[in-house]
């Protein structure tokens, strides 16, 4: 009996730290203090932990294990002082907040309490704390407004690679892809495995990459999508789909990549540069340059080719494009291939800004979502505004609001957009039902 | 391979307190989705305000338990009528990125550091749930038939959990005969139609919401309870999507599908999660980790949910022409 209540135990916390990272108590005889220490998914072990007594006598020592684990057991149900020694964390890592380092936590009956530590790297402390903005030389008012209207442009040109696609794809198709967040992952992944593990350079890996995206976004569309459409499924039973497809892409992610971040192994370390008032490092420069660029190319090739036209066409009305001699089929098809690379080029200029994981672009989702939503369900040019604006938002909006709330705004930004004008700023209003 | 530890584990989940949640929380969603359908992307939000309000009432401000509960169904309420009043108008899509939208609102807002005063950040709230074991008739002790058995607590939240599913089934069972229900699934077939019989649209579709929301709330409850505490990240979409996975599993606008979709769904997983790590324990899947088993299983539950809709989208026990896939 006991080996199952082990078992139960072991799969309930296995189940909690999937769904979240944290560990709640399960349920066994004996009290005790314990949690897992990590930094970013990844363990963090050959830290000092030592519980005391309220009155401060000695209680346990524990040291994490190499999963980041440690337990405590206490001698009965009461209150206690949760210690970690900071010296012995490592050296790249300090306590979110420092004067955290001891937490008194309450042990009831039979419980096994955890406790948190929030590790950062080192510099980053007290940042989401709100008040950590006070650098040495405090910055300007309209410094840290440029700084933040830079990140944000940066922010804004990586969610409009990817709104472009998830737009038009919305506007030929009517599909609300929730997938999509995943095939920025999917690129940016494929470029770490042939940048970190095969070995080239970043830029041959992310070409690779940018071209996989493309024919994985054809392959979507000719071996299952399309197939999906043909059957008549109802667009409801796609979105759905979409989630399903979303889940098992996002775990196919975690359990070849594992939960712990990683940087793609060139351009790491950069220095950066002073052009004005903003500090940018030169990757992001490039970054910007290229997703401009690309971003331009697609908006050229919409408003001048043939193919392009058709697209539009296709987005604005499918059944008299197909009238008019435009084949429906061809032009999603394209509108796939050209979406699903460049949604890999997002992820990967994602990835050049931020560590990459396996939900990185989950979480751009809900803000593609908006920035689509903003600029006009379906419409390729208002994604690419609507995206901007909420780039720059998110980042602006930090003057005020706390760093980690920045993507409350975005979202009640996405809620009123739908309720006060759902055709979004260059929609139109017919389109919506 | 230990054969008795994957039964017993699997058995225990097909009453267990997993089960319990995502029953009621598909529970509501099958009437929101299943008989009205609307798509709510937001039910993890109702979950997480129902125990939120419970725990911080409780943790925070030191009020009683019971002004807890009454603190969670208000503020379900509140939620839903928030989240309703303006969305309910907009097509079935836009109300489902609107949902969405507002539940991670309400996760940020949970784990923020700005609230960390009240909500506990991404810590949350622990030690709200003691007045709530002190009524506890079970003394202590393990109870169960043969290898099969919970301790005295898991008892009493497994006993509070059944009763509150029993309760939503039956007033699930009763509504959907009555004129409301069929006015609700008048609704979901053609709303222009039932406008015409000069009913009230958009207060059905409101009742539908605040009601689905409700019996989730009570999984929210349950989900606190039997942890002890609650943290902002257990309230993600991921248990939005199960439960969905579970409605579809078990056939939208059937009464007691949520209920087998939720025991299918548990036992499916701890089975083929426990079976995993016992045969890469055993070294029989030299490419796997023990690490990479969660993910397998809920790559599985993707699998499903697409494999279900593209196949069988009326479930085991639903009727095709009664599933709520036409975008209006």
């Amino acid at each position: 009996m006991r080996r199952a209540v082990i078992a139960f135990t072991a799969f309930l916390g296995g189940l909690i730290f999937l769904l979240a990272s944290g560990t709640p108590a399960a349920w066994a005889e004996d009290e005790s203090l314990r949690g897992t220490l990590q930094y970013q998914g990844r363990p963090v072990d050959g830290v000092k932990i030592s519980v005391t007594s309220e009155d401060g006598q000695p209680i346990g020592e524990a040291t994490t294990a190499a999963d980041g684990t440690w337990e405590i057991p206490v001698p009965g149900p009461g209150t206690y002082q949760v210690t970690i020694d900071q010296s012995t964390l490592p050296p790249d890592l300090e306590l979110r907040l420092k004067d955290r380092a001891t937490l008194t936590l309450e042990v009831s009956e039979g419980q096994q309490r955890t406790a948190l530590f929030a590790l950062v790297q080192k510099g980053q402390a007290g940042d989401t704390g709100g008040g950590g903005r006070q650098a040495a030389a405090e910055p300007s008012m309209w410094e840290q407004a440029a700084q933040l209207a830079f990140e944000g442009l940066n922010l804004g040109l990586i969610i409009a690679l990817a709104a472009m696609g998830l737009s038009l794809i919305f506007g030929t198709t009517g599909l609300t892809n929730f997938a999509h967040g995943e095939l920025l992952t999917l690129g940016a992944l494929i470029a770490y495995f042939f940048n970190g593990t095969v070995g080239l350079h970043l830029i041959p890996a992310a070409i690779i990459a940018v071209i996989l995206g493309g024919a994985l976004g054809y392959a979507q569309d000719r071996f299952f999508w399309g197939k999906l459409r043909k059957r008549g499924t109802s667009l409801i039973a796609m979105m759905i789909i979409s989630i399903g497809m979303a889940l098992f892409l996002r775990n196919l992610f975690l359990f070849l990549f594992g939960g712990e971040g990683a940087p793609y192994a060139d351009y790491n370390a950069q220095q950066g540069i002073q052009i004005g008032p903003v500090s940018a490092t030169p990757k992001n420069l490039w970054a910007m340059a290229i997703e401009i660029i690309v971003l331009v190319i697609v908006a050229l090739a919409l408003l001048k080719t043939r193919t392009g036209k058709a697209a539009r066409a296709v987005a604005d009305n499918p059944a008299l494009a197909a009238s008019s001699g435009i084949n429906v089929d061809r032009v999603i098809r394209i509108i796939w291939t050209v979406g699903g690379a460049v949604a890999a080029l997002a992820g990967i200029m994602l990835g050049l800004s931020q560590n990459l994981n396996y939900q990185m672009g989950f979480h751009l989702l809900l803000l593609i979502f908006a920035g689509v939503t903003l600029g006009g369900l379906g419409t390729a040019f208002g994604a690419l505004v609507g995206s901007l604006v909420v780039g720059l938002f998110i980042q602006v909006s930090t003057l005020w609001v706390p760093t980690e709330m920045k993507n409350v705004g975005a979202l009640l930004v996405l809620i009123l957009v739908m309720l006060f004008r759902p055709q979004g700023i260059l929609g139109r209003r017919e389109r919506i039902g | 391979m230990d054969w008795n530890t994957i039964l017993v584990t699997t058995v225990e989940a097909a009453v267990g307190w997993e089960t319990v949640v995502y029953a009621l929380a598909a529970i509501g969603i099958n009437i929101q989705f299943g008989y009205a359908g609307l798509l709510n992307f937001g039910q993890a939000a109702f979950l997480g305000v129902a125990a939120y309000g419970m725990a911080v009432t409780v943790a925070t401000f030191h009020l009683p338990f019971w002004l807890g509960i009454v603190i969670g169904l208000v503020g379900t309420v509140l939620l839903a009528l928030l989240l309703g009043i303006p969305t309910l108008r907009l097509r079935a899509d836009y109300l489902a990125i609107a949902t969405i939208a507002a539940a991670e609102i309400i996760r940020l807002i949970f784990r923020s550091v700005t609230f960390a005063d009240v909500f506990g950040g991404s810590d949350g709230r622990q030690g709200f749930a003691g007045e709530f074991f002190a009524m506890n008739p079970y003394p202590r002790g393990e109870y169960g038939i043969g290898p099969f058995g919970f301790n005295e607590r898991v008892m009493w939240v497994l006993t509070v959990g059944w009763i509150l599913v029993g309760l939503a089934l039956v007033l699930v069972y009763m509504l959907m005969k009555s004129p409301w229900g069929r006015v609700l699934k008048a609704i979901r077939e053609d709303e222009d139609a039932v406008r015409s019989l000069g009913k009230n649209v958009f207060a059905y579709k409101m009742q539908a919401l605040v009601l689905g929301g409700l019996i989730g709330c009570l999984g929210g409850f349950i989900f606190a309870l039997s942890q002890a505490s609650v943290q902002p990240d257990l309230f993600g979409t991921e248990l939005t999507f199960y439960a969905y996975t579970i409605v579809i599993l078990g056939g939208a606008a059937r009464v007691f599908s949520p209920l087998v979709g939720a025991m299918i769904f548990w036992v499916l997983l701890v089975f083929v999660g426990n079976t995993l790590s016992e045969m890469v324990g055993a070294g029989l899947i030299p490419f796997m980790d023990a690490n990479q088993v969660g993910p397998v299983r809920f790559m599985l539950v993707g699998l499903g949910l697409m494999l279900l809709l593209i196949f069988r989208p009326q479930g085991i026990f639903g009727d095709k022409r009664e599933i709520a896939l036409d975008a209006r």
